[in-house]
């Protein structure tokens, strides 16, 4: 008991605290492929840090949505980073739910961020809502069913599980269904966590933004709150596609080590798809709104590929 | 009076929810009354199914009633309908023979049918009562064409003989009578394309009735799809269980489709209604294809994620119903665009309305989540089927499914966002009031179901297990794990609702704490919305409804086909001066223009033809009365 406790407060602290390291890296790496000094990745904290200290202005139009939102965002991600398994195969909290409860949540999320976009009245903020909903709903039939092509291999679509069972079976995950299901999941991730070629995070320039629009109007600690919470999405997808589509590490390790290692292996995981990020952000430009729906498309495609694959293989 | 009727109303739901909650565990009676109604007398039967929807009856029942003491104060028009209509809705899962069943669906359909016409001096609430009459009598037609079938080739017209015979009926004849009792139930459900007269019939109807309508008459619909199929007639062949998942797939997507650029709130919910029925046949017609196949525990699972999600739409849908009742009865309009800023105003309908939202979203922990993941689950194991082909129309189906659900989410932040954020963006909005109390106590307690029946899935769950079971003649038990987790299929899935919620709820506390313990600045400056620079907020400064629907209206075009008409007054002297835009984007229904209107133009041809024989020459319709008895004669 005491054990699961302490796995679930580490694995809560990996994730919180190297969300934004994970955010800096990125950033220091697109500079670097561009040509550019760069921030240094400790920037982010730096940032969160500044953003703390100061005052928050509310707009008087807004109501307790737009103050509760950065709490409810941030509490959902928390809890997002006790169901993924992060360092073991078995997060702490396996039992309460499995990839549909974890997309939910991060539904939950969106959706008081789209309310507080529309709570201070402003064009901006209603703009980057809708839009922010509408690649939401887009991309959501593609997780489920590049999870379900997962599952059938798998047999469970208990994270926990299929990560044992692959990290078992490593022969399984060689297969085109697998490839396929990647690719679905890995341009659903760019949608979701707001990267480029579907949104801009590094923009503020009102037509090409989505992510950005929605949180015009915060400012001070709930404006750290949801950049944290953004930071701790990007990281829960990487770790979720690392961990599920490459299982090897984290579910083998077992005694006293097994937490230091644990993260050793995921750090190298994630820096490895953090420099794909990277190389894909700086060679791509980024879609028209109107074409995004065309890449969603495309990713679900994907994913019914790899279902089928599964079944005919 | 009416306070009267409407409490008689509330103890009749008690009473409902007794009697179900007796026969959901095990009680049973039969009540003949042989006098009193011709052809195999007056019979009520309560088995464990019929006592689940006389539950899901009172769930809807009991509050719309407290609320209409507050909404309709002492009007008394409609008071002797709504009471029929309460009663014969509880008299349709009783009925146990088919004359008892016709006469309780047909009083249901009538009252129904008058508490439509409340408004009976506007133009749209008499069309809206006449295309609900034609709809519900053409299903009524296929309910009873098929009933009869059944009767006659059974020779008894009790479901209990029907029960028994049907195994030994035709393979042919049973799909005839499958196909008519489906056609007739789907079409009170709402299925599309049958779904017509629900975004039109809801709405005109007063708030509270809106709310029973949605929430609860349709579910008999439901109630009669399963009677009818897994009771009745027992599993069929495969075919069945893929037409009503695939039914069910295009009726949740469409229907959170259409919701999705509608701007007339009790509309907007009525499509949200076929949506979420859509699911609920997602879930049977997974059961139906899980049973033919002869797996058993994978039936019951699709069946109890129906029974969940019918359970489930009962509540959010009639708080949802409530809640706009009070949000029109504040405003004196229906259109979201001219509301706004009613979170200030009316602060309890508001926090209702959005528990109401995020269960309706699917968004965990509330109920909605619980009864999705389920059909998720049932819908996921597809593979036990061994059937390749078949595991690709499941895929579909998920896919459906996830879209649904996303939708959804989306539509509910444009209600939600439009109706309730921001600035009033009409004088009716800004000067808009709190519900009256009772109308308050009737959404709150639906807010508490709510959040009750997505906490407690532990204990939810084996209880629609033994209806389920009880329906599927399923008798091994199935486990599903303790009171904190439910097991899904030996551990396929497992999901705590309660640990879900717990651990929000600590975050929720720590997080505050972490940052006054981090040092945050705890300083707060209220100012306006940066708005560029301008000075002054206005409400036309707001994104609308419109507007935040148009990513959508441009993805699904080919649904949508909207038509775009811009016209422009320029100033005289000069184009860079606008006088007056007018911008309208509407949006038209395949259904109307592709099925409906070629069957309508069909018929009134038809009839056309027929006039020729018309005269009105009493002399020429003797020689007609003549000339056919000669035929009958030369026949005979």
């Amino acid at each position: 008991m005491i054990a699961a406790i302490a796995v679930a407060v580490a694995q809560v602290i990996v994730v919180g605290a190297g969300a934004p390291l994970l955010v800096g890296v990125l950033r220091t790496l697109k500079a670097r492929l561009v040509g550019r000094r760069g921030p240094s990745p400790w920037q982010p904290y730096a940032d969160l840090r500044k953003l703390l200290a100061k005052e928050v202005v509310v707009s008087t139009t807004t109501s307790w949505i737009f103050r509760a939102t950065p709490y409810v965002l941030a509490a959902t991600m928390l809890v997002a980073s006790l169901i993924v398994p992060v360092f073991l195969a078995r997060p702490p909290l396996a039992f309460p739910g499995d990839v549909i409860l974890l997309m939910y949540l991060f539904l939950l999320g969106t959706f008081f961020l789209a309310l507080a976009g529309l709570d201070a009245g402003s064009a901006f903020g209603g703009m980057g809502s809708s839009r922010e909903v509408a690649v939401a709903a887009l991309a959501e039939p593609t997780i489920i069913v590049a999870v379900f092509a997962l599952a059938m291999r798998a047999e469970t679509i208990d994270l926990a599980r299929v990560v044992e069972r692959f990290s078992r079976e490593p022969l399984l995950a060689a297969n085109p269904a697998h490839l396929l299901a990647f690719a679905a999941f890995f341009i659903v991730m760019l949608a979701e966590t707001g990267r480029l070629p579907v949104d801009n995070p590094a923009t503020h320039l009102e037509l090409t933004m989505i992510h950005e629009a929605m949180v015009l109007e915060y400012s001070g600690r709930y404006l750290a709150l949801v950049e944290w919470a953004s930071a701790m999405k990007l990281c829960l997808f990487m770790t979720l596609l690392a961990n599920l589509f490459f299982p090897w590490g984290a579910g083998g390790l077992t005694g006293p080590a097994a937490i230091p290692l644990g993260v050793l292996v995921l750090a190298g995981k994630l820096v490895l798809l953090v420099i794909a990020l990277a190389v894909l952000e700086t060679t791509v430009a980024k879609l028209r709104l109107f074409r995004v729906p065309e890449l969603l498309a495309g990713s679900f495609a994907l994913a019914i590929l790899s279902v089928m694959a599964v079944v005919l293989v | 009076m009416a306070r009267l009727a409407y409490g008689l109303a509330a103890l009749v739901a008690v009473g409902a929810a007794a009697l179900g909650l007796h026969g959901m565990f095990g009680g049973a009676f039969t009540l003949r009354v042989g006098w009193l109604v011709p052809l195999g007398g007056l019979q009520l039967t309560l088995d464990p199914l019929a006592g689940f929807f006389l539950l899901v009856i009172a769930v809807g029942v009991a509050p719309a009633s407290v609320y209409a003491i507050g909404s309709a104060g002492g009007a008394r028009r409609g008071l002797g309908a709504y009471l029929v209509f309460v009663v014969s809705m509880c008299l349709v899962p009783l009925a146990a023979n088919m004359m008892t069943f016709a006469i309780a669906w047909e009083l249901m359909s009538l009252a129904s049918y008058l508490l439509v016409l409340h408004e009976r001096e506007s133009r749209e609430s008499l069309r809206a009562g006449w295309v609900y009459a034609v709809m519900t009598h053409a299903g009524l037609a296929c309910l009873l064409a098929g009933m009869m079938l059944l009767g006659a080739w059974t020779g008894s017209s009790e479901f209990a003989d029907w029960r028994a015979a049907a195994p030994g009926l035709g393979g042919g004849a049973r799909s005839v009578a499958f196909v008519l009792l489906a056609l007739g139930f789907a079409g009170k459900a709402g299925v599309i394309p049958l779904h017509v007269w629900l975004p039109l019939a809801h709405p005109a109807a007063p708030s509270h009735v809106s709310a029973l309508m949605s929430g609860v008459m349709i579910k008999l619909g439901v109630y009669g799809l399963l009677r009818a199929s897994f009771d009745w007639l027992g599993a069929g062949p495969p075919w069945w269980g893929v037409a009503v998942l695939i039914v069910g797939a295009v009726s949740s997507v469409i229907g959170v489709l259409y919701a999705l650029v509608e701007h007339d709130l009790k509309k907007l919910l009525a499509f949200h209604s076929i949506e979420n029925i859509g699911i609920i046949l997602i879930g049977i017609g997974a059961g139906l294809l899980y049973q033919g196949a002869g797996l058993e525990a994978l039936a019951l699972l699709g069946v109890v994620a129906a029974l969940y999600h019918t359970l489930n739409h009962a509540a959010f849908k009639a708080l949802l119903f409530l809640g706009a009742g009070a949000v029109v009865h504040a405003t004196g309009t229906r259109n979201i665009e001219e509301m706004g800023g009613l979170i200030k105003r009316m602060p309890w309908t508001a926090a209702c309305f959005l528990v109401g939202s995020a269960a309706i979203s699917a968004l965990p922990p509330l109920n909605g989540f619980v009864s999705e993941w389920l059909t998720f689950l049932a819908l996921l194991q597809n593979t036990h089927l061994a059937r390749p082909s078949l595991s690709l129309a499941f895929a579909l189906g998920i896919a459906g499914l996830a879209l649904t659900g996303g939708l959804a989410m989306a539509c509910f932040v444009k209600a939600f966002g439009i109706t309730f954020l921001a600035l009033p963006r009409s004088e009716a909005a800004a000067r808009a009031h709190e519900a009256p109390p009772s109308m308050r106590i009737a959404m709150v307690l639906l807010a508490v179901t709510c959040v009750a029946l997505g906490l407690g899935p532990t204990w939810v769950v084996p209880a629609l297990a033994t209806v389920a079971g009880a329906l599927l003649g399923n008798t091994t038990p199935v486990a599903f794990g303790d009171w904190l987790t439910l097991r899904v299929s030996d551990g396929f899935a497992t999901g705590s609702a309660l640990a879900i919620a717990a651990a929000l709820g600590v975050a929720l506390v720590a997080l505050p704490l972490g940052l006054r313990v981090a040092g945050a600045s705890r300083r707060r400056r209220a100012y306006e919305t940066w708005g560029c620079g301008r000075i002054g907020q206005t409400a036309r400064m707001e994104y609308t409804a419109t507007a935040f629907a148009n990513p959508f209206k441009r993805v699904f075009d080919f649904l949508y086909r909207p038509t775009k008409k811009l016209d422009i007054d320029f100033h005289p002297e000069s184009r860079f001066f606008v006088e007056r835009i007018e911008y309208e984007n509407p949006t038209r229904s395949i259904f109307d223009d592709w099925l409906y209107r070629p069957v309508l133009d069909g018929l009134s041809g038809v009839a056309r033809a027929a006039r020729a024989i018309q005269s009105g020459s009493a002399n020429l319709y003797l020689a007609y009365i003549l000339a056919v008895l000669l035929i009958m004669l030369v026949l005979a």
